[in-house]
């Protein structure tokens, strides 16, 4: 009798994964251009990294693509509390991150399909993290009077650009290392576009 | 080379090929958009509306304490400081167009006989800095009704010395904290921050801050702006 096989990720999943990330390219090289015009610390971004030829086109950009950024966001928060998706990343205990940190920095750490180890649920939680408060500090700046409750909740205008700023550097980091992940173990890719099969 | 970094670089090369192409579409020939222009355009006018909505007439802008203000301050323009227009006060008068009873050319004088109020607040640049500063003048609500403007139509533009122009809603117009600013730090305003008379308007960004405003108008065709018409979005509210 052939066992019924249950999909890996399934199609809202993907579909709000693959939107978030064109919102997420499109949001960050647009931000990158917005900083340049008033740089918080002793660097810009290289105008070959940055999307909108100038600052007019750039924030065009970055508050078209908000949109996709925070309805497709809210899509997914919504779908993953509805389905007990977020029951993945739990639990979680520092002693099991430090146990599969170093299994993974040993390569000693074997990738189990549809499962997510400590060191990847601590990597989605600190994202989606970094995502809520990339949103908040960026309605901060955005609307520091008609939305002065953020302001006023991330210490005022001039700390939330940091705030903004430092999430922006957060997700950054997660996309090399999730990035460089998917390299190292190609396998996970089509899954994530043909939602994959796995056996329960 | 292995599969594996192949694939990693194909990734990066296929990411790097969909942001390079995007630069060269967006905002450099407005005579001229292109379908990203168009999109842009779209999406502006769309967070017109959505900030119009959530524009509420009670919510005043942040005020600061005397000793919060920027020292000293800072020029901005779309020139250098050395090419300020300047603009002789004892001829000046302000010009009056569009949907007004009165249109009675106003001599700075008669400006400043109006009460005055002033304000210590922040003016938030486009590029994201910000200063603190402090402008006395006329409220615009105030003036819009001594010279019998129509308050119910939707814009309230301005044109400058310097051939700079801006345009903004009527219910920002006016909130209580929109000013026709005449002085700056306690003293008439100077060429370089718009002498003799410039809109404060501290719900809105500093562009929106017209300075040296030769004529007002009321009225309900969209008059654009300097920086609005080459892509910055209109309403910028803060």
């Amino acid at each position: 009798m052939p066992t019924k096989r249950r999909v890996i990720h399934p199609w809202p999943l993907r579909l709000t994964h693959w939107l978030n990330a064109v919102a997420i390219v499109m949001m960050i090289g647009s931000g990158w251009q917005i900083y340049d015009a008033s740089p918080l610390f002793n660097f810009t971004f290289p105008p070959l990294i940055t999307i909108g030829a100038w600052l007019g086109a750039a924030i065009a950009w970055h508050l078209a693509f908000m949109w996709l950024l925070v309805i497709n966001g809210l899509i997914y928060f919504i779908w993953s509390a509805a389905t007990g998706h977020f029951k993945k990343f739990f639990p979680l205990t520092p002693r099991a991150v430090l146990h599969d940190l170093i299994a993974a920095l040993t390569f000693k750490l074997p990738h189990e399909k549809g499962v997510y180890n400590a060191v990847q649920k601590l990597l989605y939680l600190g994202v989606l993290f970094a995502g809520i408060m990339v949103v908040i500090s960026g309605l901060a700046i955005w609307k520091p009077v008609q939305l002065w409750f953020f302001c006023d909740a991330l210490g005022g205008f001039y700390i939330a650009r940091y705030v903004h700023f430092f999430c922006m550097a957060a997700i950054v980091a997660f996309l090399a290392i999730h990035l460089t992940l998917v390299a190292m173990v190609p396998k996970v890719l089509p899954p994530m576009i043909t939602g994959g099969k796995i056996d329960p | 080379m292995s599969p594996l970094n192949r694939r990693g670089i194909l990734l990066r090369a296929l990411a790097m090929g969909a942001i390079s192409t995007l630069p060269a579409c967006n905002y450099e020939d407005p005579q001229n958009p292109d379908l990203a222009d168009k999109f842009l355009h779209a999406m502006s006018y769309w967070n017109d509306r959505v900030q119009a909505a959530l524009f509420d007439p009670h919510t005043l802008a942040p005020t600061f304490r005397p000793d919060q203000i920027t020292r000293p301050p800072r020029f901005n323009a779309f020139y250098d400081i050395a090419n300020v227009t300047v603009v002789d006060p004892t001829t000046y008068s302000l010009q009056l167009g569009g949907q007004i009873q009165d249109k009675s050319p106003w001599p700075l004088a008669q400006l400043n006989a109006l009460p005055q109020q002033s304000q210590i607040t922040r003016l938030i640049c486009v590029e994201g800095w910000r200063v603190i500063g402090e402008w006395g003048g006329v409220r615009l609500s105030d003036f819009l009704k001594a010279i019998g403007a129509d308050t119910t139509c939707r814009y309230v533009s301005f044109q400058c010395a310097d051939g700079y122009y801006s345009s903004i809603d009527m219910a920002s117009a006016l909130h209580p904290q929109t000013i026709l600013a005449l002085t700056f730090l306690g003293a008439p305003l100077t060429p370089p921050f718009g002498a003799p008379m410039r809109l404060r308007i501290p719900t809105k960004l500093g562009f929106k801050n017209p300075k040296s405003i030769v004529q007002l108008a009321v009225t309900n065709v969209y008059p654009g702006g300097y920086w609005e018409d080459q892509g910055y979005n209109w309403f910028s509210g803060s």
